[in-house]
Parts: C-alpha cells; structure tokens; sequence
C-alpha cells in the first residue's frame, strides 16, 4: 500500500489532534500518566488510523484486528483514538475519571467501545493477547492481535511466561509493541532493572524483532505494515520513544508520569501543540 | 473423580471443537487419550501457569471453552491475580479444575497441600466454587461447565473418592443435596469429606440418632435456603471440609446461620490454622488432625452429649 509524505502529514496531524485531546480529558478530570499517553500517540496513531482492521461496519469479527492495551495507564490516547474513529462516543469521554462517570483511569473491556481487553495491572496483556492470537491460529482466521507494552512492564516475569509460549506455538499473528521511553514510575529503567540488550533478549526468545523511532511515521507505518516480519515468529517492535513527547517541559520528566497539569501549565502545553 | 473428570471431558471435547484442556504439565499419562483424539484441542502450558490463565482469558474472550488443570496451590495462588483480573473482572467462562485440594498429596508436603484455597476463591467476585462430593457429582459438574457463564473453580481430591449417591442424583450449581433427611441433628459435608460424612451418618443411625446429611458441593454461591432448612430441623450442626477452618464451608455456613438467628450448637470440623506439623499420607494426616471417621465420630458424640 502507498505511503508517501501526505500520508505522513495526515498522521501527524491526527496525532496533535490525540495529544490536544489527552491533555483536555486528563487536565479536567485531575488525573495523570500525561507521559505515559504521550509517548505512545504515533504507534496508536498508525495502528488506528492506518494499519489496523479496525471494527466498523462491514468488518467481519474474525476479520477485524485486536489490541490489547497491556499499559492501561495510557488509555486516554486509547480513548482519544477510539473516539476520532467513532467508536467512543462523546459522553464516554465526557464521563472520564469522574464521579458517576464512565470510563476509569485503566480501560475496561467493551466491545461496543472497541476496547478488547481489561487492563491496569502490568504484566498480563502478553499472555491474553497470545490467547487471542492463539484462537485465531485454531480457526484458521487472518486477524493480527497487537500488544502494547511498557518498558517497565518487562519487568514483569509473567511477560517471559508469554514470550516463550508465543515462541514455542508460532503466533506470527502476534505483535506486540513495547513503549521503550527508557522511563518507569520511580526513574530511569536504566537504573532500576535495566533491560538491554533489550532486542536480543526478544530474539534468543525467538521472537522477530525490529526497532524503530517511535514518533516517525516513516519508520513506524512500514515496519507494522511488514507483520508478519518472518513466518512462524511472534513479532516485537522496540518502539524508541520519548515519555511525554509533544510538549517540551514534559518530555523524560519523571513528574509527568503522575502529575496532572494546572491551568498554566495546561495552557503553555496546549499552545505548544497548535 | 479426577477420572470422572477427565472422561467425562472427553466425550464434551468430542462434540465441541471449541472446548480446549490446558494443563500446566501436569497429568502423567492422564490426558494421552484426549490428546490422540483432539490434537488441536490441548495444549501443555509448561510450567507457567500465570500465562495459563493469561492465555485461557484470550481464548475464552474470542470463543473457546476453556479447562485450566493443575494442582490446587498452583492453580489458585500463583496465579490469583490473572484468576482476580483477567477472569472474574472480565467474566470470562473458562472452568479452573484443581486436583489435590486438602492434604491429597500428604507425603509431597506443604507445597503440594492446598488448605487456603477454596476461603481464597470465595472472595472473588464473579468466581463460582464448588467441591464435588463423589464422581457422581464431579460427572454432572463437567457436563453443565460446558455452557457455565463465567468463570468456575473446580475442586477435585484425587482418585480414591467413591461413589455415595444412589444414581440418579439432581445436581444444580448453587443447591445443595440432600442425602439423609434426621431430625436434631445436621451434618453439612464438601468435597472429599463427603464418603466420611456418610460413614459417620451410618454410624450416628445405628447408635443414637439419624442425622440429615447434606452434601454442600457448591461454596459459592452457598445454598442459603438449604442451611437455613439445616438449621430449623436440627439442634446440633456440623460441618466437614479439608480445607482450613478459616474462610471455608464452616465459615460460609456459620455466617449465614449467624444472620438467620440460628441458636443451635455449631461444630466446624476442618484443618487447623497451621501447616501440618506431620509427615504422612493423606489419611494419616487426616486422622491426627481429627477428619477420619473415627474421629469425626467421637467429635459429634462429645458435642451432645
């Protein structure tokens, strides 16, 4: 499929679209992971508005692909995504991390919503989505499940369980990303477990591997649009990434892994972003 | 009832491509049939069984029926946050089937014991407990998981467990059975204390008095009702569970007598609150800690007198 420089601008605008829209949705419910959403906008950028069969009219079940947010702390850009694609409703977004709402600070299976699988505790989203990725090998159906990781969540000794198994059964329907922004809850992964060589670790689990800037376009939209990488390998892609990437005071900031912004700060980030 | 188990499985697996066994390697020779006739529908999860209940959640949520087997304690502990999360908050249908509840594996000890379980799976919501109390039970059991909505933990002993109803029995998931229906006294038994259960009710018959017995095979949700009907035909109540005398049937059973005004005499005949202090097999533990028949027996008889 083409993908040439209007393409890479349509995405690029999508992305401050998502951005604006994360920033709005957590400023006004008070809540965090601002760093966390952003560092992973391109890759769900790409994955919603270009690479994947998302579900919509006409698009069989067994046909559509799945994503599994295994870091559900990002979910406002899940949400933002899913709401530009029309299958959030306004209310939905509306009802964000508040009393009486709808949607928490983690996602909660709803199809209706297009969101496959609960998630917020690290560490899981592998092993569902090797299920997944399983059932479709079983029924002979042509759909990819993608998994969303976070660095820190490698840390998690359930994430080798799953590694091992998508290895040992083939599941080259299988991709999942991992937000490599280098930054966990309490400081760099560096210096509390430190992961490299990150994708050689994937590849002596048999895992095909590719690395990617995870904020380039023309790096990220021809590396997922070459899945399945090689035949009867699980596929990872080592997205290098930026936390808070978008809005300069945020980028590798540990503070914008919690911290919810105030009126100042909201204002200086929304205008950076237009 | 683990062969009930597995043959009755089997012949769901034969009429359902969408039914899949995982076993956390576990089950020396025990699946080979299944896995000649329906390659497609097992598979040997190693020694990993958190991605076992990861993986069983994936395949539930895209259709599939799905049996996790271990032994208790690595079924139920290590894996209780994917059971908690990515089972009950999702209400994924996919039936967790533990061998070797209680003191089963007497000799392998502590490891190999599971005395916390069934007070642990209680508490979650959306999880359905039950402790079949013979391959009856444990048969009927398999054959409605098929359709369950939600998820289900099964609680198995090993092979040893007879048969004590007279066919055909009545099994629905939450109500219990009625075997013995006495006056003055109840005896309330899951799981593998059911045959001791009927032992004693023998016993008591020919001594002094018939006792109602009941087999409680489901823990969640209990059969309130039929406690309830326990509590106003009879004076004395006991319960029989290898499992811990906190957070079991005893526990369950005394709350909701508690809550109906019950003021009748109680007894919880369970394991202590310790991990066994004896080496031996399964009956041997369970007679120093007061669950064989003889002992059961005299523990009622001091209870009223």
């Amino acid at each position: 499929m083409n993908f040439d420089h209007a393409d890479v601008q349509r995405l690029k605008e999508q992305a401050v679209k998502i951005r604006e829209r994360v920033l709005e949705m957590c400023h006004s419910a008070g809540c965090g992971h601002i760093g966390s959403s952003f560092s992973i906008v391109e890759m769900m950028t790409a994955l919603y508005f270009r690479c994947m069969k998302i579900p919509r009219s006409g698009v069989k079940e067994a046909e559509r692909d799945r994503l599994v947010l295994s870091k559900g702390h990002g979910c406002p850009t899940l949400y933002a995504a899913l709401f530009d694609c029309g299958l959030l409703p306004e209310s939905a977004l509306e009802g964000f991390s508040r009393n009486g709402g709808i949607l928490e600070q983690h996602p909660s299976r709803n199809p209706a919503y297009g969101i496959d699988v609960s998630s917020g505790s690290l560490g899981h989203g592998l092993s569902i989505g090797a299920g997944m990725a399983l059932s479709g090998k079983l029924n002979g159906e042509d759909h990819r499940v993608f998994v969303i990781m976070s660095d820190g969540e490698t840390n998690e000794g359930s994430t080798w369980e799953a590694a091992l198994f998508a290895a040992q059964h083939g599941l080259d329907n299988l991709v999942a990303i991992v937000d490599y922004n280098k930054m966990q809850a309490l400081g760099k992964t560096r210096d509390i477990i430190g992961l490299d060589p990150f994708s050689s670790k994937w590849e002596a689990m048999g895992w095909a591997v590719r690395e990617v800037d995870g904020h380039d376009f023309s790096e990220v939209v021809p590396t997922l649009e070459q899945v399945p990488f090689l035949s009867g390998k699980p596929n990872m892609i080592i997205a290098h990434t930026v936390k808070g990437k978008g809005v300069c005071f945020m980028e590798n900031d540990l503070l914008w892994h919690y911290r919810c912004p105030d009126e100042e700060e909201y204002h200086k980030a929304t205008c950076e972003l237009c | 009832m683990r062969t009930a188990f597995v043959e009755t499985l089997f012949e769901l697996a034969g009429n359902d491509r969408d039914i899949m066994l995982l076993s956390a390697d576990l089950g020396f020779k025990l699946f080979d049939p299944f896995r000649e006739a329906y390659p497609q529908q097992f598979v040997n999860m190693g020694v990993a069984e958190q991605n076992m209940i990861g993986v069983a959640a994936g395949l539930g949520l895209e259709g599939k029926r799905v049996y996790c087997y271990s032994m208790v304690p690595f079924l139920t502990f290590r894996t209780l946050e994917q059971i908690r999360v990515d089972l009950c908050y999702q209400n994924v249908g996919v039936t967790l089937i533990g061998v070797g509840g209680g003191l089963t594996y007497g000799l392998e000890g502590m490891t190999h014991h599971a005395i916390e379980d069934i007070a642990v799976m209680r508490a979650l919501p959306n999880m359905t407990v039950v402790a079949p109390g013979d391959p009856l039970e444990c048969r009927a059991l398999i054959e409605m998981s098929a359709r369950y909505e939600g998820p289900l933990y099964v609680r198995l002993g090993g092979n040893n467990d007879p048969v004590v109803h007279k066919n055909p029995i009545a099994f629905r998931m939450g109500k219990g059975i009625v075997i013995d229906e006495g006056k003055d006294l109840a005896i309330i038994a899951t799981g593998t204390m059911l045959q001791k259960a009927k032992e004693v009710s023998d016993l008591l018959s020919d001594r002094c008095v018939a006792p109602t017995l009941v087999s409680m095979h489901t823990l969640k949700p209990l059969d309130r009702e039929l406690v309830r009907w326990c509590g106003e035909r009879s004076k004395y109540l006991v319960i029989l569970e290898e499992h811990s005398e906190i957070g079991g049937l005893g526990s369950a059973v005394a709350e909701c007598l508690f809550e109906t005004g019950w003021g009748g005499r109680f007894l919880k005949i369970a394991l202590p609150d310790q991990f066994c202090k004896d080496i031996g097999r399964a009956d041997y533990l369970l007679e120093k800690n007061g669950l064989s028949t003889a002992r059961i027996f005299e523990q009622i008889i001091t209870l009223m007198e």
